[in-house]
C-alpha cells in the first residue's frame, strides 16, 4: 500500500475513534468515571440498526434515527437509575458496574444473535471513491470524517455557549460547588450519559458498516477509544481529536509496513505516549 | 508543658480473637487433609479441586492488589499468559526441572509485573483498569509473534510426559495446594505487617498516607509485582494442568471477571473474602456451566447487585454481626485493665 493512502485510510479511521472517543471523554470529564461497558454499548447500537435495516428495510445510516435517541434514552436511565447509586469517593464500584455491564451485554448479544461476524452495507456507497491527485478517497470513509469534525465541533459549542455545558465544565471542576449554586449534578450527569451513549451508539453503527462486528467486538472498541482520549490529554475534546487521529495513523501506518500487525503497532505508539506524554498532546491534566 | 508520661510496658496489643485462635490451626488443619485427598476421592474430583485451588489463588492476588492496593486491574490475565508461557519456555525450550520451573515462571511474571508497573501506574482509577488491559493485550500480541511458541494457536507442554497420568493429576493438585497456602500466608503475613498497615491507608487514603510518611507508589509496586508472581504461579498450574498453552484463552478478559466476581462477592479487602468468592464461584461453575452464556450474565447480575448493595461482600455481612476472622489480621488494644 502506498503511504500516502495508508496517511489519508489513518485519517478517516482517526475519525471514527474520535466520535468514539469524545463519548468516553465526556463521561469522565463530568463524572470521573470510566464506563468499562462502553464498547458494549457501542455493539449493542450496531445489533440494534442491524434489526432495524433487516426488519424495516431501511438503509443503516437511516436506522441511525432510531438507534441514536433509543440508546441515549438508555444511557439516561442507567445513569439516573444505576450508575448513579456508584459515584463516590472509591472507584471500585463504577468500574465493577460496567464491568458487569459489558459482561451482561456481551452474553446477551451471543444468546440472541450468533458469534459469527456482522457487517452492514450502503449498497454503492460502500465501495464508491473520488481521486485527488493520485490518492484514492472512500466516499464514506470520508464522509464519516467529515461527520466527525461536525459531530465534535457541535459537542464543543455546546460545552462553550448553552447553560447545559456551562453547568458540565463546572462541574467537572467542582461538584459540590455547583451543586451550591443551585444546579442539581445528577441531571447534568444523566444528560452526560445520554450524550456519550448517543455518541457510542453512532460510531457503533457507523463502524459496524465499515469494518464487521461480532458480539465481543467491544472490548477492542473500548481500547481504542481509551488510547485515543490518553494519547490526547484527558479533559480536551480537540485534544480527543487529534489522539484519536494519531491512533489511527499509528494503526493505518503501521500495517502498511507490517501487514496484520496495525492493533499492535497502535497500542505500541499509545504505550510510548504513555511512557514519555503521560499528560498527552494537549497537556491539559496533570496526573 | 509537662509531656504525660505513659508507661507503655502497660499497652498490649491483640492480634488474635477468639474465633482466629480456633479458626487458624483449623485452617491449617483442612490444608493438611487436603494434601491426603488424591488418596481418598476419586481423580475427577481432584481436578476440579485443583479448578478451586487455581480461583483462590488468583482472587488472593486481585483481592491483595485492588482491596488493600487500591488497584482495580483488569489485565491480571497477562500474568495468567506469562506464568503460562513462561513455564512452557523454561521447562520445555531450556529443559529445565520442571519443579524448579514452576517458581521462575513465577518469577519471570514478577520481573515483568515490576517493568510494566511503570507503565501502568502513570494511570489512576478506570483508565488505570483500562491501561492494565492494554497491556495484557500487547504482551499477548507480542507472545504469538513467535513461531518457537506456536504464533496464535500455541503449543503444547512436553515436559510432564514423564510423569503418569494420574499421578500427574495428583501432582498439579499438590502444587496447586502449596502455592495456595503461600499465597494466602503472604497475604496474611504482609496485611500483619508494618508495611500492611501503611498499605491500608493508602488504600483508604492515599494523600492522607503519603503525608504520614508512606512511601505510597512503592507500596503499589511491592503490591503489584507480588500479585503478578501469585497470579503467573496460577498460570504455571494451568499449563501444567492442561499440557498446553493456548493465547486465547490464557489472556482473555473473562480471567478478570472472575477474579472481580470472586473478590466483590466474597468481600474485598479481607483475606477470608477471596476464598469464599472462589467456593461459591466454583460452586456455581459446577451447577451451571453448561448454560454457558446463561450463566456468565447470572455472574454479571451478580456482580452488580453485590457492587450496588452489598459492597463490603458475603464475609463483610458476616463480620459486621459479629468480631469474626479465622486468620490473625485486626486488632484490638488494651491499657492495663482498660480494653
Amino acid at each position: 500500500m502506498n503511504f500516502l493512502d495508508a496517511v489519508v485510510q489513518g485519517l478517516m479511521l482517526g475519525g471514527l475513534y474520535a466520535i468514539f472517543a469524545a463519548g468516553l471523554s465526556l463521561i469522565f470529564g463530568v463524572m470521573k468515571i470510566v464506563s468499562l461497558s462502553y464498547g458494549a454499548f457501542a455493539v449493542m447500537a450496531a445489533y440494534l440498526a442491524l434489526h432495524f435495516t433487516e426488519a424495516i428495510g431501511w438503509s443503516p445510516l437511516l436506522s441511525m434515527l432510531l438507534v441514536v435517541p433509543i440508546m441515549a434514552a438508555f444511557g439516561w436511565v442507567l445513569q439516573r437509575f444505576i450508575l448513579q447509586r456508584t459515584l463516590g469517593n472509591s472507584a471500585l464500584p463504577s468500574i465493577l458496574v460496567t464491568f458487569g455491564l459489558a459482561v451482561i451485554i456481551e452474553n446477551v448479544l451471543l444468546l440472541t444473535e450468533s458469534a459469527d461476524q456482522k457487517r452492514m452495507t450502503l449498497g454503492a456507497i460502500d465501495t464508491a471513491a473520488f481521486e485527488i491527485g493520485f490518492i484514492r478517497v472512500g466516499v464514506y470513509p470520508f464522509g464519516l470524517f467529515i461527520l466527525s469534525v461536525i459531530l465534535l465541533g457541535i459537542l464543543s459549542l455546546v460545552m462553550a455557549k448553552t447553560q447545559f455545558g456551562r453547568a458540565v465544565r463546572a462541574i467537572s471542576e467542582d461538584a459540590p460547588t455547583v451543586e451550591l449554586m443551585g444546579i442539581r449534578p445528577k441531571r447534568i450527569y444523566a444528560w452526560s450519559a445520554a450524550i456519550a451513549l448517543a455518541l457510542a451508539a453512532i460510531a457503533g453503527v457507523a463502524s459496524g458498516i465499515q469494518t464487521s462486528f461480532s458480539p465481543l467486538s467491544g472490548g477492542m472498541l473500548l481500547i481504542f477509544a481509551f488510547e485515543a482520549v490518553i494519547i490526547g490529554g484527558i479533559g480536551s475534546l480537540w485534544g480527543t481529536f487529534v489522539g484519536a487521529l494519531v491512533l489511527g495513523l499509528a494503526q493505518t501506518i503501521g500495517a502498511s509496513f507490517f501487514p496484520s500487525q496495525g492493533i499492535l503497532i497502535g497500542n505500541i505508539v499509545f504505550l510510548i505516549f504513555l511512557a514519555f506524554l503521560p499528560q498527552g498532546i494537549s497537556g491539559k491534566v496533570k496526573r | 508543658m509537662a509531656a504525660a508520661q505513659t508507661d507503655l510496658s502497660q499497652v498490649k496489643v491483640n492480634r488474635w480473637t477468639r474465633t482466629s485462635l480456633i479458626g487458624s490451626p483449623v485452617a491449617l488443619l483442612v490444608i493438611l487433609l487436603m494434601f491426603a485427598l488424591p488418596y481418598i476421592t476419586a481423580l475427577s474430583n481432584i481436578r476440579a479441586l485443583t479448578d478451586l485451588l487455581i480461583f483462590i489463588i488468583i482472587g488472593s492476588m486481585w483481592n491483595l492488589m485492588a482491596g488493600y492496593g487500591g488497584m482495580e486491574s483488569v489485565g491480571q490475565q497477562a500474568y495468567i499468559g506469562l506464568g503460562a508461557y513462561g513455564f512452557v519456555v523454561i521447562a520445555d525450550l531450556l529443559g529445565i526441572n520442571v519443579f524448579l520451573a514452576i517458581p521462575l515462571a513465577g518469577i519471570v511474571a514478577g520481573v515483568i509485573a515490576f517493568l510494566l508497573s511503570f507503565l501502568a501506574f502513570r494511570l489512576v482509577g478506570g483508565y488505570f483498569s483500562i491501561g492494565t488491559w492494554v497491556i495484557a493485550e500487547v504482551v499477548k500480541l507480542i507472545i504469538t509473534q513467535f513461531p518457537e511458541l506456536g504464533l496464535g494457536s500455541g503449543i503444547s507442554l512436553y515436559a510432564m510426559s514423564g510423569f503418569d497420568k494420574d499421578f500427574r493429576i495428583a501432582l498439579s493438585y499438590w502444587i496447586a495446594l502449596v502455592v495456595t497456602a503461600l499465597a494466602v500466608l503472604v497475604c496474611v503475613l504482609l496485611v500483619r505487617s508494618r508495611f500492611g498497615l501503611g498499605l491500608t491507608a493508602v488504600r483508604d487514603d492515599a494523600t492522607a498516607a503519603a503525608t504520614s510518611g508512606v512511601d505510597v507508589s512503592r507500596a503499589k509496586r511491592v503490591v503489584f509485582v507480588i500479585s503478578g508472581i501469585g497470579t503467573g504461579l496460577a498460570g504455571a498450574i494451568i499449563a501444567i494442568q492442561t499440557l498446553r498453552v493456548q493465547p486465547d484463552s490464557l489472556f482473555s478478559v473473562q480471567w478478570s471477571v472472575l477474579m472481580i466476581f470472586m473478590v466483590v462477592v466474597g468481600g474485598v479487602g479481607t483475606i477470608e473474602g477471596p476464598i469464599i468468592g472462589a467456593l461459591i464461584f466454583w460452586g456455581l461453575r459446577e451447577a451451571l456451566a453448561e448454560y454457558g452464556s446463561l450463566y456468565l450474565i447470572l455472574l454479571g447480575v451478580i456482580a452488580i447487585v453485590f457492587a450496588l448493595f452489598f459492597r463490603e461482600g458475603i464475609w463483610g455481612i458476616i463480620q459486621k454481626r459479629r468480631r469474626f476472622s479465622i486468620f490473625p489480621t485486626g486488632y484490638t488494644t488494651s491499657f492495663g485493665n482498660i480494653k
